[in-house]
């Protein structure tokens, strides 16, 4: 344990390090890899316990869009925007979970219904195009350093906010894994009725882990469209998106603290990775291999690479057993 | 009534009878083999620019076209059951759905790496039929009726052949079947294959009216599965009535909102529905 914590304060370290002798280059990268990993780190909230939607594109859209909107026609701060965002995010969450645990509608029902949920989200973003800028994007209106507008040209500070969400997405993921709500919820992914008639409230531990999931996803969302200063509603929202967090959140391992992190790092590494090696004329080259990845990952390793790990370690522990 | 609404209306009618055809292939895999194959839409997408290439790239004719599509649709069908889906047959059903959303990813990737994203059109202009003042397109209207051939068509398959009777069996109960023997796998290849029949079919129909992108699966996919699951899964006439339903809709909210509000309001009454009929509007 004494090991385990000597090791997290080294991690820290690096990371408080790095932008100080990394080019701005690599800055832009780690900025990347840490809101992405904390955004698959809220997906995994709820992938790790059967709950896998297909529409975190939804919540990633309104967390993006709320505070931008705000800003550009009514100058209201992201300050204020951020969190609106975030509770009409979680609102949603409550919005559509209520019903989906109360009915019991579990598996692929509840991610097909995620999934439409997504294109609700997706679309009424494109039809609103008269103020959002439809499918060609937005740009939230720029006005150089500022803590008010929460824009900041000099990339090291987005750096520290990025570190900073990502801890707390993993302070959350602990919160969880420590509290009693994890034993029920596994409880309740095993077998939910099995879960319900030794007393535990299906119903609200799920609506807890999705609300919890879908406000921070939507955080994300507005610090990505903070940090990128523009938005659109593909690469903010809809099914890439949506798939794209899956993916990376699998393929890093979503049953393990920093397992989505990892997917963060390897999804990002391989995007630039293939974009320096065969340039950005090969458009598409890297989702292909994703692709076939997922593919893999989900045939080969569906516990991702940390869980895969995690086994080989430990020859003898039982495979469903959670992590940490 | 309004000429142009009844036009709409129309319109929609024909449309239902394509995402209808489609909704019977993804059909019957769930039906079958209980597995969601969310990069159906996008083998519809491989076969539209499979028709595209054969026919305005090469010149073949377009009946020819149009078969080999179907036939090239069909063999990767087989493939994708082959290579994805048959060695997680056992694993939970979300990491099937997983596994067939990378597939989604992969197949729009790499059309994108070998197509670009420019929009391509086979280039054939069919008539218009204008009747009574109502302006009907010729394509839609043969579309419609060989999505409709097509559907009668595997009907009397599954009822009159011994496949078919194999299919609907498994359908109904996996475990016993074997004991009947019937080669399970076999009957497993022989329905990924229709199902990349009719995608292929429903790709040609496709290909009349529509463009062709690596994305138009994105379009319609969400949509299918929106209207298999309302028409109760592996209920095939459910799946029929609730293709018109929701073509409907989608026709008639375009007339007085915009397409994409039209389709807001169509996922929004499927979310609602999963609510109240889980099993479909004429499940049991």
């Amino acid at each position: 344990m004494n090991e385990r914590r000597i090791a997290a304060l080294v991690g820290l370290a690096v990371l408080l390090a790095l932008p100080f002798v990394t080019p701005a280059y690599f800055l832009h990268l780690l900025i990347q890899v840490l809101l992405w990993g904390f955004i698959y780190t809220a997906w995994s909230l709820m992938g790790r316990f059967g709950l896998v939607s297909l529409g975190h594109g939804a919540f990633m859209g309104i967390g993006a869009y709320v505070p931008a909107q705000l800003w550009n026609y009514f100058d209201v701060t992201p300050w204020v925007g951020i969190p609106l965002g975030i509770v009409l995010s979680a609102l949603l969450g409550l919005i559509i979970g209520y019903p989906c645990f109360r009915l019991r509608v579990v598996g692929h029902y509840f991610a097909l219904v995620t999934l439409a949920l997504g294109q609700v989200v997706l679309l009424s973003i494109v039809a609103a195009r008269d103020i959002t800028g439809g499918s060609l994007g937005m740009t939230p209106r720029s006005i150089g350093h500022s803590w008010y507008a929460l824009q900041f040209p000099d990339k090291i500070y987005f750096y520290a906010i990025a570190l900073l969400v990502w801890l707390l997405g993993l302070f959350v993921w602990r919160w969880i894994d420590r509290g009693i709500g994890r034993e029920a919820l596994e409880a309740i992914s095993d077998d939910e009725e099995a879960a319900a008639a030794i007393g535990i409230d299906v119903t609200r531990e799920k609506l807890r882990v999705t609300i919890v999931s879908a406000a921070l996803t939507a955080l994300g969302g507005a610090l990505f469209g903070q940090y990128l200063m523009y938005l659109n509603p593909d690469t903010v929202s809809g099914i890439g998106v949506s798939l794209q967090i899956v993916f990376a959140a699998i393929a890093g391992g979503m049953y393990t603290m920093l397992g989505p992190t990892v997917g963060a790092l390897l999804t990002i590494a391989l995007t630039e990775g293939l974009r320096v090696w065969f340039g950005a004329n090969f458009v598409g080259a890297a989702n292909t291999i994703y692709g076939i990845l997922l593919i893999l990952f989900v045939i080969f390793m569906p516990r991702g690479i940390l869980g895969w790990l995690e086994v080989a370690r430990r020859p003898g522990a039982s495979a469903p057993a959670p992590a940490k | 009534m309004d000429l142009f609404l009844l036009e709409a209306a129309i319109n929609g009618l024909l449309l239902a009878g394509v995402l209808a055809l489609l909704t019977l292939g993804l059909n019957l895999i769930f039906g079958v083999i209980d597995v969601v194959w969310i990069a159906y839409a996008d083998l519809v997408m491989c076969g539209m620019y499979a028709v595209y290439w054969l026919f305005a790239v090469f010149g073949w004719p377009l009946p020819l076209a149009f078969a080999v599509s179907v036939v090239g649709v069909a063999l990767l069908g087989g493939l994708v059951h082959l290579l994805i889906i048959a060695p997680i047959l056992g694993s939970p059903p979300i990491n099937q759905l997983l596994a067939t959303g990378g597939l989604l990813y992969f197949l729009q990737s790499f059309a994108t790496l070998l197509f670009t994203t420019d929009f391509r059109n086979i280039g054939v202009r069919l008539p218009v039929i204008e009747i009574g003042g109502i302006y009907v397109s010729y394509s839609r209207l043969l579309a419609f009726g060989v999505a409709l051939t097509g559907a009668i068509a595997l009907y009397v398959f599954l009822k009159r052949t011994y496949v078919g009777t194999a299919i609907r069996a498994i359908a109904q109960d996996r475990e016993i079947i074997g004991l009947m023997g019937v080669d399970q796998r076999r009957v497993y290849l022989m329905t990924s294959g229709i199902g990349g029949a009719l995608a292929g079919l429903g790709a040609c129909l496709l290909a009349l009216q529509y463009d062709v992108h690596p994305f138009i699966g994105n379009t319609f996919g969400p949509l299918i599965f929106m209207i298999c699951v309302l028409g109760g899964l592996g209920n095939m006439i459910g799946g029929f009535i609730a293709a018109f339903i929701i073509s409907q809709i989608i026709a008639i909210g375009g007339y007085y909102f915009s397409t994409e509000l039209s389709y807001v309001l169509a996922f929004i009454l499927f979310i609602l529905l999963m609510f109240i009929r889980p099993q479909g509007i004429i499940g049991r």
